[in-house]
Parts: C-alpha cells; structure tokens; sequence
C-alpha cells in the first residue's frame, strides 16, 4: 500500500515538473539569470507548491500519525552548520551550470537522450563520494 | 517567458506540492529528490517505497510525453559541464541534506530553518553562477 502511494506521488511530481516547464533546462536557468532574459516561472511554482504544503503540515500537526501508520518526520533541529551552507552553495552552483536539480533530473531520464544519462551519472558519483567522504565532513547536523 | 507560462508554472507547481502533501499525510515521507535517491545511493535505507517513488517520477514524464509530446530539455551536450555539475548537485545536496524540493517546497512550508536558509544560499549561488558563467566569462 505504501508503494502504491509512494508511486502515485511520484508520478504527479514528475507530471506536475513536466507541465510547469521545469524539465526545460532553459526555463530554469532563465530564472536563475537575473541579470539576462529573466524567466519568473520558477517563482510561481515554487509558490504554487508551498501552498498544498502549508494545509499539509497543518493537517499533520493534528495526527499522531500518516494514514498508512508511519510517525511524521520529526522536524530539524534549527542549526545551521557549515555542512548545510556549503553543501547549499555547491548545489546552487551546479544547478546553474545546467539548470537540472534531481527531480527534474529523474524526471527527464525517459527522453533527455544520454546527455541526462550523463549528467545522473555523475549526480549519483557525486552522492557515493558524499558517503565515502562523509566522516570527514564534520559538523553536519541530521535532517 | 511565454504569456502562458506562468499559468502552467502555477498549476505544475500545485501538482508538485500536492504530491509532496500525499507523500506526507498517507506514508509520512518528506519528498525530497535527493534524499530519496541518495538513500538508496547509500544503501542505508533502500525500500520499495523509496523505489516506486523514483519509478513513478520517472516513468509519468514518460508516458505523458509519448501521448502528448516530448517538451524541450533544452539540455547542454557539453560533456564537461554536465559531469562538473552533476558531481556538485549530487555532493552538495546530500551534504545540505536537501535539495529543491526538500529544502525548497517541504522545508519553507514548514517554516523550518535550515530549510530557508538552504533556499536562499542555493538560489544565491545559482544567481552567482550565471552573473560570472554567462555574462563576465561567457563560458555557457
């Protein structure tokens, strides 16, 4: 049942990422290009995203647990560390050299042809060097 | 940006969002991209549900695609710049924890820190990056 929902909720992810435009690499670094051709399409989905979140942690905030059973997430503890700045930066860094972050990145795998084999390629390399590094990047706090 | 586009942002993104609401309230999961592909990575929490989660991200694409056409990616071919970015997105948001959509659309509606603070050093590094990539060294 839980991997019923879990592909559900996948598959409206990857349907809304692809009708709001942001499987297009061009849409994304348009919005990230101030200082060019400025797309603000990003900004309306961010925002028309936070909104069934915001109900959603509201209506969590009320239960003991998800429908299925399974405790909410337990919130973050409110620290920023050197580990979530950097890692945020070098994130930001590499969206804007493509304009792919990982789910629009996922979501493109079926038909971006090799060049997004490529690039989730060297996106999961990134992430297995992040484990094998892992002990030596202090300072980070659990999510 | 097309007149249109922002209509199609806006509705994308309340589909994004109710996604990551049906992953929160029915299985109690943060959807967030990197998170859910880098446990799997890791091999410290892999589950079917985390599975089927990717399969359904990238197979609906797929299909809608195949029955209503394929959109741009708009994807560069330049090989370098595709592995030095994958590297940086897959080290640094396993390092931040989150990415877009972690950070972005689960942690700001959460009002949760550590999420604010990631957007806007991601979005800050992004602008950066296209100020200095683009327009001063005009090398993409």
């Amino acid at each position: 049942m839980r991997g019923l929902f879990a592909l559900l909720a996948g598959a409206l992810f990857g349907a809304g990422l692809m009708i709001s435009g942001m499987t297009d690499t061009s849409k994304v670094q348009g919005w990230l290009d101030l200082f060019g051709d400025w797309d603000p399409t990003l900004a309306f989905v961010l925002g028309g995203a936070i909104v069934p979140m915001l109900i959603a942690w509201r209506v969590a905030a009320r239960q003991q647990r998800a429908i299925l059973g399974n405790p909410f997430p337990t919130p973050s503890e409110p620290k920023i560390d050197p580990r979530l700045v950097s890692g945020a930066a070098l994130f930001g860094f590499g969206w804007a050299l493509v304009g792919l972050c990982p789910g629009p990145a996922l979501a493109i795998l079926g038909y971006g042809g090799s060049d997004a084999w490529l690039f989730m390629g060297a996106m999961v390399v990134g992430m297995v060097l992040h484990g094998a590094l892992r002990p030596r990047i202090r300072g980070g706090a659990q999510a | 940006m097309i007149p249109m586009d922002w209509i199609y942002g806006l509705l994308g993104g309340l589909m994004i969002g109710s996604a990551a609401a049906l992953f929160l309230l029915v299985n109690g999961r943060i959807m967030g991209a990197s998170g859910i592909l880098g446990s799997i990575v890791d091999a410290t929490a892999p589950t079917w549900e985390k599975g089927l989660f990717i399969a359904g991200l990238v197979a609906a694409p797929a299909f809608y695609g195949l029955a209503f056409g394929f959109p741009e990616t708009n994807l560069t071919a330049n090989s370098g710049l595709l592995i030095l970015a994958g590297l940086a997105v897959g080290l640094g948001t396993r390092m931040a924890n989150g990415c877009t959509s972690g950070h972005g659309v689960c942690g700001i509606s959460r009002f949760s820190m550590r999420g604010i603070v990631a957007t806007l050093i991601y979005l800050g590094a992004g602008f950066a990056t296209m100020l200095i990539g683009r327009h001063l060294l005009e090398v993409f």
